[in-house]
Order: C-alpha cells, then sequence, then structure tokens
C-alpha cells in the first residue's frame, strides 16, 4: 500500500466513526441476568474489548478477584502497584488502547498515583479501577480507607466513585470513552466493597450521554485554509511535533503533508518516530537536549506550525525568547484546546484531532500548487544542514577502551534493524536514547516525557512486549533508575516477557550529577551510590538472565546474546561517570544560547 | 504588562459531591485565584451553578475558561465580564449601637434599602443587598458606629434581557452495538 492509500484508509477509518462514542459489545448471554457488581465489573471490560489486565489483590477489591477467577481475562499479577499502572501506560502506549489496572484500597489505591500522574502528563488513556472501604465505612477512618478520589483529582483526567451497584455499567463505559477519547488521560473508578456484591439485573449502558464531555474531532477548515496561507509564503517554514501525532494516528498524513511543503520537521521527546528520523526533511529532536541545528531552526524559523506538541519549558526555554522570528505566523493544531496559547501567543489555532486536521491540510493541498517549496524553501534547508555540519552531535563511541553510550545505541540500533520498541526510564540515557537511536515508527519510544517518572521503563517495557509480539522489547534503564521498579523482574520471570534491560551503569544519578557539574561547583551532592547491588546476579536471583560487559570489544557480542536470549534479560553496561549529555540549553535560557560538551 | 481586572464566571455542573472540589483544585493547583464563589442548585435539580469572581489579565482568564470546560462535571462556563449584565450580593452586617447612634444607623440603612435584621441593646444587624461599590459604600458609612463582623454571599449574575445560562438538550450518542446486542 502507498503511502498515500494508507493516509487515505485511515482517513476514511477515522471519519467513520469520529464524533461517536465508544461502542462496547457484550456478550448476549449475560444481559438481564443477576449478577454482582464484580461480574458486571468484567462484563464491562469484556464487553470494552479488554484483553489484558495490570492487578495486585488485596481486601476490599476481593469481589473482583473472585469473580475473575472464572474469567477469561488476563490478569498480569505485578509486585507492587506502581507497576502495575506502569505496565498499563506501556500496554496503552503501544497499542492505542486504555490500559486497565486492578488494585485493592488504602496503600493499593495510593501506590498508584505516581503512574496516574505520569499518564496524565502524557495524555496515556487508563481506566484504574480501585477498590475501597463499604459505603458504610467510608469516612470512618476504617483499615485501608483512603480517600483516592480526592487524592487523584487533579491527576486524572476523570475519576468517580460509584455508590449504586446500578451505576456500574454506564460508569465503565463513560470510563473507557473518557480515557481514550479527546485528549486521553487516565480516570479513576473506586469500587466500594458491597457495591462490588451488591447483586442487580445487568443491562448494559444503553446511551453515553456526558453533557460536559464533547471532544472537538474535526479541524475548522477556514482555519485551515488561513494556516495554508501562512506556509505558502514562508520562505523558513518549520513543523514542530508531538506526541500527540500517535494518538491521532497521524503519521501518514503528517509526512504526506511535509513532503508536500518540502518543509523540515523538527520533533519532541514525544514525537520521536511520528516523523521517521532518516527522513530527508527530519531534523530530529529540539529543546533542552535537541540539536544545535533542530533549535537553530526554530529561532530562525519564519513560519511555526506545531503539530500537537505543547510548548513545554524543556522545548520552549524561555518562552519571551522562543521562535520570535515566527511571531504573528505561528500556528497550532491540537485537539486540547487548553493547551493553545498557554505557553506561547498562538496566531492560527485549530482545534481538533490531529489526523482530521493534517488530512483537512492534504485536501485543501491539491489545490495550491504553489504550497511546494522546493525553490524557495531550498535555500533554508541548506542552512539548517550547515548549522548540522557546524556542530554535529559530538560524541565517541569509546575512550580508552571504555564504552561510551553511542557505541551502545549505534550497535543496538544496527542489530535491531532500528526496529526494536525502546522504554526508558529517566534521566542521562533517556536523553541519549532520544538523541541517538534514530526512531523510525510511531510508538517506538516509550518514555516520561511530563512527568519525568523514574522507575517507569522496565514496567512500561513488560506491558509493551504483552502488545508486541514480533518486534523486540528494549528497556534503557540506569543504575538510579531501574532500583526504583527492579521488583518488576520477578513479574516478567513469572509470564515469560522476554524484555531486555540494558542497564548504563555509571555508578551516579548521572543526570543530577551533570547539574551539579555544571551549575553547582561540582558540589556533588548525594549522586553516588556508595553501595550498589551486583545487577547481573541479583537478575539471576530473579530467575532472568545477568549479563555484564565493560570493554568496548565485547560490546557487540553482549548485545547480540541478549537479544538472541528467548527469556528476560538484565545487561549491565559500564559506562564512565563523567560523559555528560550535550548540546544542553540551561533552564530558563533561550534555546540558542546551548552549552557544548 | 497585561492589566489585572476582575472577572464574573459562572459554571453550570453536573450537581454531584466533589464538584465543588474539582472547580477549586483547577484554581489552586493552578496558581489563580478565588476571590468569592457561591454555590446552589439551578431549576435543573440536576445541575448546579457556581458563580465566583477572580482576578487576571485577559489571557488568564481565557486559559481558567478553557481548563474549566476541560472538566467532565463541567457542563458551561460563561465570563459575564463580557456582557450586560447584573450582579449583586449579599452582605450581613454586624455593627455595634447603643441608645444614641441606632438612629444614625437607620438613617444610613434607610439610605442604601438596607434592612435591619436583626437589633440588640449593644449590636444590631443590617443586611444589605448590591454590587460590590454599593456594599463598600455602605461599610464606609457604618465603619464609625463600629462594624464587629460580617458576612459575604459572593456574587450571583445573570445575563440582561433575553439571554440565559442553561444547559440546552442533551445530545445523547447512541451505543450501537449494545443495542444491537440487546
Amino acid at each position: 500500500m502507498t503511502e498515500s492509500a494508507a493516509a487515505e484508509k485511515a482517513r476514511q477509518a477515522r471519519d467513520a466513526d469520529s464524533d461517536e462514542a465508544s461502542a462496547p459489545s457484550t456478550s448476549k448471554e449475560s444481559i438481564g441476568r443477576q449478577l454482582s457488581g464484580a461480574q458486571i465489573i468484567l462484563e464491562c471490560l469484556l464487553a470494552e474489548g479488554v484483553d489484558t489486565v495490570f492487578g495486585y489483590p488485596g481486601g476490599t477489591i476481593l469481589p473482583t478477584y473472585d469473580s475473575l477467577y472464572d474469567s477469561p481475562l488476563n490478569h498480569i499479577l505485578v509486585r507492587h502497584e506502581q507497576g502495575a499502572v506502569h505496565m498499563a501506560e506501556g500496554y496503552a502506549r503501544l497499542s492505542g488502547k486504555p490500559g486497565v489496572v486492578v488494585v485493592t484500597s488504602g496503600p493499593g489505591a495510593t501506590n498508584t498515583v505516581t503512574g496516574i500522574a505520569d499518564a496524565n502528563m502524557d495524555s496515556i488513556p487508563l481506566v484504574v479501577l480501585c477498590g475501597q472501604v463499604p459505603t458504610s465505612l467510608i469516612g470512618n477512618d476504617a483499615f485501608q480507607e483512603a480517600d483516592i478520589v480526592g487524592i487523584t483529582r487533579p491527576c486524572t483526567k476523570h475519576n468517580i466513585l460509584v455508590q449504586d451497584v446500578r451505576d456500574l455499567p454506564r460508569v465503565l463505559h463513560e470510563a473507557f470513552f473518557i480515557a481514550g477519547s479527546g485528549r486521553p488521560g487516565p480516570v479513576l473508578i473506586d469500587l466500594p466493597k458491597d457495591v462490588q456484591t451488591d447483586i442487580c439485573e445487568y443491562r448494559p449502558a444503553k446511551e453515553l450521554a456526558i453533557r460536559g464531555y464533547r471532544p472537538t474531532v474535526k479541524g475548522n477548515r477556514r482555519q485551515v485554509s488561513r494556516a495554508l496561507d501562512i506556509l505558502e509564503k514562508a520562505e523558513r517554514p518549520l513543523l514542530y511535533v508531538g506526541g500527540g501525532v500517535q494518538w491521532g494516528d497521524a503519521s501518514d498524513e503528517l509526512r504526506l503533508f511535509a513532503e508536500k511543503l518540502q518543509a523540515p520537521v523538527t520533533t519532541t521527546l514525544m514525537g520521536l518516530g511520528t516523523f521517521p528520523a532518516s527522513d530527508p526533511l527530519a531534523v530530529g529532536m529540539l529543546g533542552m537536549h535537541g540539536g544545535y541545528w533542530a533549535n537553530m531552526a526554530v529561532q530562525n524559523c519564519d513560519a511555526l506550525f506545531c503539530v500537537a506538541a505543547r510548548f513545554d519549558d524543556r522545548v520552549t526555554g524561555d518562552t519571551e525568547r522562543f521562535a520570535c522570528e515566527a511571531r504573528g505566523r505561528i500556528i497550532h493544531a491540537d485537539i486540547d484546546p487548553s493547551s493553545i496559547s498557554k505557553n506561547v501567543r498562538c496566531d492560527v489555532p485549530i482545534v481538533g484531532d490531529v489526523g482530521n486536521i493534517l488530512g483537512m491540510f492534504n485536501k485543501l493541498a491539491a489545490d495550491r500548487p504553489g504550497l511546494t517549496g522546493t525553490k524557495r524553501i531550498a535555500a533554508w534547508r541548506a542552512q539548517i544542514a550547515d548549522w548540522k555540519a557546524e556542530r554535529p552531535l559530538g560524541y565517541e563511541k569509546t575512550r580508552d577502551g571504555q564504552i561510551l553510550p553511542l557505541a551502545v545505541f549505534d550497535e543496538l540500533h544496527d542489530l535491531t534493524e532500528g526496529d526494536a520498541i525502546i522504554s526508558t526510564d529517566v534521566g542521562q540515557h533517556q536523553m541519549w536514547t532520544a538523541q541517538m537511536y534514530g526512531f523510525e515508527k510511531p510508538r517506538s519510544l516509550l518514555t516520561s516525557g511530563g512527568l519525568g517518572t523514574m522507575g517507569i521503563g522496565l514496567p512500561a517495557g513488560i506491558g509493551a512486549a504483552f502488545v508486541e509480539k514480533e518486534r523486540p522489547v528494549v528497556v534503557i534503564s540506569g543504575d538510579g533508575s531501574i532500583q526504583m521498579n527492579i521488583q518488576e523482574l520477578s513479574t516478567a520471570v513469572q509470564y515469560k516477557v522476554p524484555v531486555k534491560v540494558i542497564v548504563l551503569n555509571n555508578g551516579h544519578l548521572g543526570m543530577v550529577r551533570q547539574w551539579q557539574d555544571m551549575f553547582y561547583e561540582k558540589r556533588f551532592s548525594q549522586v553516588y551510590f556508595d553501595s550498589l547491588p551486583n545487577f547481573p546476579a541479583l537478575a539471576e536471583a530473579y530467575g532472568a538472565k545477568g549479563m555484564h560487559v565493560e570493554k568496548i570489544e565485547e560490546l557487540r557480542s553482549a548485545l547480540q546474546e541478549m537479544l538472541d536470549h528467548e527469556g528476560p534479560v538484565l545487561l549491565n553496561v559500564t559506562i564512565p561517570s563523567e560523559e555528560g549529555v550535550f548540546p544542553m540549553v540551561p533552564a530558563g535560557m533561550a534555546v540558542d544560547e546551548m552549552l557544548f560538551a | 504588562m497585561a492589566t489585572k481586572k476582575s472577572y464574573i464566571i459562572s459554571i453550570l455542573v453536573e450537581n454531584e459531591f466533589g464538584v465543588l472540589s474539582r472547580v477549586s483544585g483547577l484554581f489552586s493547583g493552578r496558581g489563580y485565584n478565588i476571590s468569592s464563589l457561591s454555590v446552589a442548585e439551578t431549576l435543573d435539580p440536576s445541575v448546579s451553578r457556581i458563580t465566583l469572581t477572580t482576578t487576571g489579565d485577559a489571557e488568564i482568564v481565557e486559559q481558567i475558561n478553557k481548563h474549566l470546560n476541560k472538566l467532565v462535571s463541567v457542563i458551561k462556563v460563561v465570563d459575564y465580564s463580557e456582557a450586560e449584565h447584573v450582579e449583586r450580593e449579599l452582605a450581613l452586617i454586624k455593627v455595634a449601637v447603643d441608645a444614641r447612634s441606632r438612629l444614625e444607623l437607620v438613617g444610613i440603612a434607610d439610605i442604601f434599602r438596607a434592612r435591619i435584621v436583626d437589633v440588640g441593646p449593644t449590636e444590631c444587624m443590617v443586611e444589605v443587598t448590591g454590587d460590590d461599590e454599593k456594599i463598600a459604600a455602605i461599610m464606609t458609612m457604618l465603619a464609625p458606629l463600629g462594624i464587629k463582623e460580617v458576612a459575604r454571599t459572593g456574587k450571583a449574575a445573570l445575563f440582561r434581557g433575553g439571554r440565559l445560562l442553561t444547559v440546552g438538550a442533551p445530545k445523547a450518542k447512541k451505543n450501537k452495538s449494545t443495542e444491537k446486542a440487546a
């Protein structure tokens, strides 16, 4: 299938179900029967097409676990509830479907908060089902009671306490609809124990009438025309693309439009892979650790088209001095109206699903032969190429026989043919991954961009492996991050998840050390681990394969052995502690005020 | 520098518990202030109306509006500052009086069409309704007598003329495949 045919097919599929609420189907034989709340919950999950849930049982959620015993649903028993949420995030980031979590009340529920906040920041659809003490005990400081609806109110897209078993079908289907539509996000449902045990006649929800929730899907045609007017005249246009392109399934439309316009494309961390890194129009990542040429491009462009990104401070630096040449010609397409003109004033706002909007751009562009900027934009593209030649990413592969990060990413890219799904933790290794792996396909990089959650990498990789069976799933972590959820290795072993964990081990909290090195007069406060576990031995203790490598000449064969092994593997790679991430825009500076190694 | 001014915003919300906390939490979480707040049921008992006043520049108020609209429990938001409207607040003011100043108090209340709702030997309670300026004016006049306590309701507002703030007919979305299954 050609690209334009693929884009057209995606467009038709989108138009067919745009503006429609989700349409769950349910097994006929359950309808009208007397079921317990717990059974109804599972009926609803099946009706929503859920195949896998991640969870951990406990007192108040026991009725649901009892029903789960007879259910065809695949339940993954984690080792810590935070791991369950991150696995569901990995599952959702890769599949595009809401990830489902089941936990008990009190500590089970509060342990999910970090993951929920992470999903909220990165627009990941989740449905989190929490047990709660019986309604008669709510407010009594009962055993394992926590006001989880109150606690998660600011970090969920929506949350709700169910008080009547008859509300369950409606609440559950609404939760899936809200989580997965518009700007996706986490929805938490609090389920008192008596609501799970109460019995009522099961009637599926017939209507989803949420009068306060009607996300805009279709873009405004006039605004699209205005945007095209600007881009048609622009001599130095730049597309600035974010993670929303994945949720809008808009990569094909994006590529078509970029090629039509012949404009360079820069991506945010979350947008990596939505535009192929090897495309001649690709400029790579911008922002705090973006390439020199990408940041110079955004500072010098005369028209900026932001597609489903949100002008995050890690991208813009000082907003007053961001993209000044493009002021008056900033276009922003986004599904979330509150992201528009939040940080940087936008001139042409277009609210809607970016797949729909970019489809409209491509349709209208067909009648504008003058849009294609092969000649008009040529000098601009040559300028960006010059910037790139002037200051490439200046990393080396080895020093004194030691392994440097670039060697790991080059070899990994080569051995996986650039086709791996990479799940990262947070820190230097995350930025190196973003700069060096070269992502070609959407949904290939699973990373915590907004909240910056250390400890997400391993569980998110495990969650992703339940979706993707063909492509290898590789977790890139550090000696700090991996210890925040290393217990999930046990889950990987239990379910034979073939996740490959690379620990870039420099014995330090590298990113914090780098900041202290640069901005705190080398006063290295609390960034050195005097005691680190023997990671390969620890992996072996969990029942996984543990490996270690520190010499450059042994790296490739170690990576090959890791990828060839059938089950979960942890590969500890020793790297020097002084290696930094560059270029770097210090927080609060303009993005062309970069520091180099 | 953008100019700060006062805005009065009304929000129709689902009448369910926790909804006020969602709205007020949004303000505190994003660093917006609320200077007054009133909440009550509307003609439709499934809907509550929150009216609040806030200060900020136009861009902040635009953001507030967008974020409020993002809340699932919020049905509609209007900024009354943008159109002709009536806004009123009720204040109960407890004033120190004695035999000599009581008559003076009655005179002041009369000027402001305020009512005296409680009288005692050493204090008097005045009920006054109006906009900010009127309530500020009566407070200035009563201050020399000695104001002991004030309780204000927060504002209520309606558009002038025929324009209404109502929920409108809900657009229900049919759940197709369930219907088929049923």
